[in-house]
């Protein structure tokens, strides 16, 4: 719904500025995406996929950026090989890679870790944090990984049956819900314990 | 409304790019575009010199329904490769799940048309060019010597190619492959009402106006004028011309909406079956 996949059934999305059901086009352009459920075509190798990417982007020296990634990501010997014949693993880094060609003000993570293994899922972690840090470009992060989201969050946003529940900083739940890590606010959220003023009612 | 300022050639060149490498990648995927449409002009063009021969037709005469045949053929395999080479670009994106990333993308749903577009010509030139002249080899017919005329057959054609494609592409887009097989089966409906083999007027009376609704009809009719009659019909062409302009404008707004309509119905992220 943020990229305008998806339309409002009421509402709006507004990103820097503009609508996303009627003005996408101006600042999608700004953003990029990364999700395990979109792949990118297997046929293709990854620098291919990446160069056609980085041209829709509008993305000047391509090669070069592309070179800066593979290098970041540790993708350079998979580069030449059909994205389709890569583990898990590799199409996430290749995925990132993809979300980062054009060095998004505003990059959108859906569940970045899922099905990784946890070395893996531990170093594509610590490498969005250095991004953010070094780019200071705007996370948005889905997950259910609850870890995953205190360790990159300043902000956490907490849905049930599409309604907000919560919307503080991860130590601010934990104040509230007099708890010590995300996992148990989310369990308390998820299992009714806390009501909508975040009053913990059992 | 479509915004040309805001066309980027870029955009589109990244699409061409993009299907470019596909093509590059698979020699099957190759051959598969020369093979029908060399395995049909044979099969009616020995047929056809056949029944020549065993009716003892006059040489003339003999040349001239060799060629309406031949050429119907081939006139036929560029609408049907050009629509087939429109949907199926469209189609490797929802096979490959790559859709959701282009409509995310800065790209624009024109850019992403005429990209397809673009594949669609690409892919006509890799699979019927080759096949012309095996017919000129073969059978001695030249399509190219038509001309002027061949130009105007085939811009009346691949525009009601690339109609049919858009429109196919937005049944997909909104319904999901399910639809699929109207990528590969929708323009067999134009082979008895399209008249390629067989003047408008050997249909029953009823059925004549509806062939005269698609523009293809006034091609053949067109080709048999000029292999016929050695006249290019040209308010034929112009009707054809301006059938096909609306056909295409009725398309793009379909495409637009159906667009619009998966975008409310959330489904352009369940793309599959």
């Amino acid at each position: 719904m943020i990229m305008g996949l998806i339309e409002p059934t009421s509402g709006s999305i507004r990103v820097f500025g503009h609508d996303m059901a009627h003005d996408r086009h101006r600042v999608l352009g700004r953003m990029n995406f990364e999700s395990p459920y979109v792949d990118m075509p297997h046929r293709l190798t990854v620098r291919q996929n990446l160069r056609v990417f980085a041209q829709l982007y509008g993305v000047t020296d391509s090669a070069g950026k592309i070179a800066r990634l593979a290098e970041d990501l540790a993708l350079v010997e998979f580069l030449d090989r059909p994205s389709g014949s890569l583990s898990a693993g590799q199409k996430t880094r290749v995925a990132l890679a993809k979300a980062l060609i054009n060095d998004p003000e505003l990059l959108l993570l859906d569940e970045p870790t899922a099905s990784l293994d946890p070395d893996t899922a531990d170093w594509v972690r610590a490498y969005l944090e250095t991004h953010r840090r070094d780019r200071n470009c705007t996370i948005l992060l889905a997950s259910h990984n609850m870890a995953e989201v205190e360790r990159l969050c300043d902000r956490v946003i907490m849905l049930k049956q599409g309604s907000l529940v919560d919307d503080a900083s991860p130590a601010e739940l934990f104040a509230r819900c007099r708890r010590s890590n995300l996992e148990d606010v989310f369990l308390d959220v998820a299992r009714g314990r806390v009501n909508a003023k975040n009053r913990v009612v059992s | 409304m479509i915004d040309a300022a805001a066309i980027s050639l870029g955009r589109i060149g990244a699409m061409v790019l993009r299907y470019t490498y596909l093509l590059r990648s698979s020699w099957p995927r190759i051959l598969e575009m020369v093979y029908w449409p060399a395995v049909q002009m044979l099969t009616w063009g020995f047929l056809q010199t056949y029944l020549v021969r065993a009716q003892g037709v006059a040489p003339n005469s003999a040349a001239i329904a060799a060629g309406t045949l031949i050429g119907a053929v081939l006139l036929w395999d560029i609408l049907l490769r050009g629509q087939q080479g429109f949907s199926f670009s469209f189609l490797e994106e929802m096979w490959s799940r790559n859709i959701a990333n282009l409509l995310m993308s800065p790209l624009r749903p024109a850019e992403f048309v005429v990209a397809l577009m673009v594949m669609s010509l690409i892919r006509l030139a890799v699979g019927v060019v080759p096949v012309t002249l095996m017919a000129i080899e073969f059978f001695g017919f030249n399509l190219w010597a038509l001309g002027f005329a061949f130009a105007a057959f085939f811009v009346v054609l691949i525009v009601f190619a690339w109609s049919v494609g858009l429109l196919v592409s937005g049944i997909l887009l909104r319904y999901g492959l399910g639809a699929e097989n109207l990528a590969w089966s929708l323009m067999f409906i134009i082979q008895p009402l399209g008249c390629i083999f067989y003047p408008v007027a050997a249909l029953p009376g009823w059925l004549q106006p509806i062939c005269w609704v698609l523009p293809p009809t006034y091609v053949f009719e067109g080709l048999r004028g000029v292999l016929i009659d050695h006249v290019l019909h040209t308010d034929l062409m112009l009707t054809g011309l301006a059938i096909d302009s609306l056909l295409f404008m009725g398309a793009a707004f379909a495409f637009a909406w159906l667009l619009a309509s998966a975008r409310r119905a959330g489904t352009l992220l369940q793309t599959g079956e």
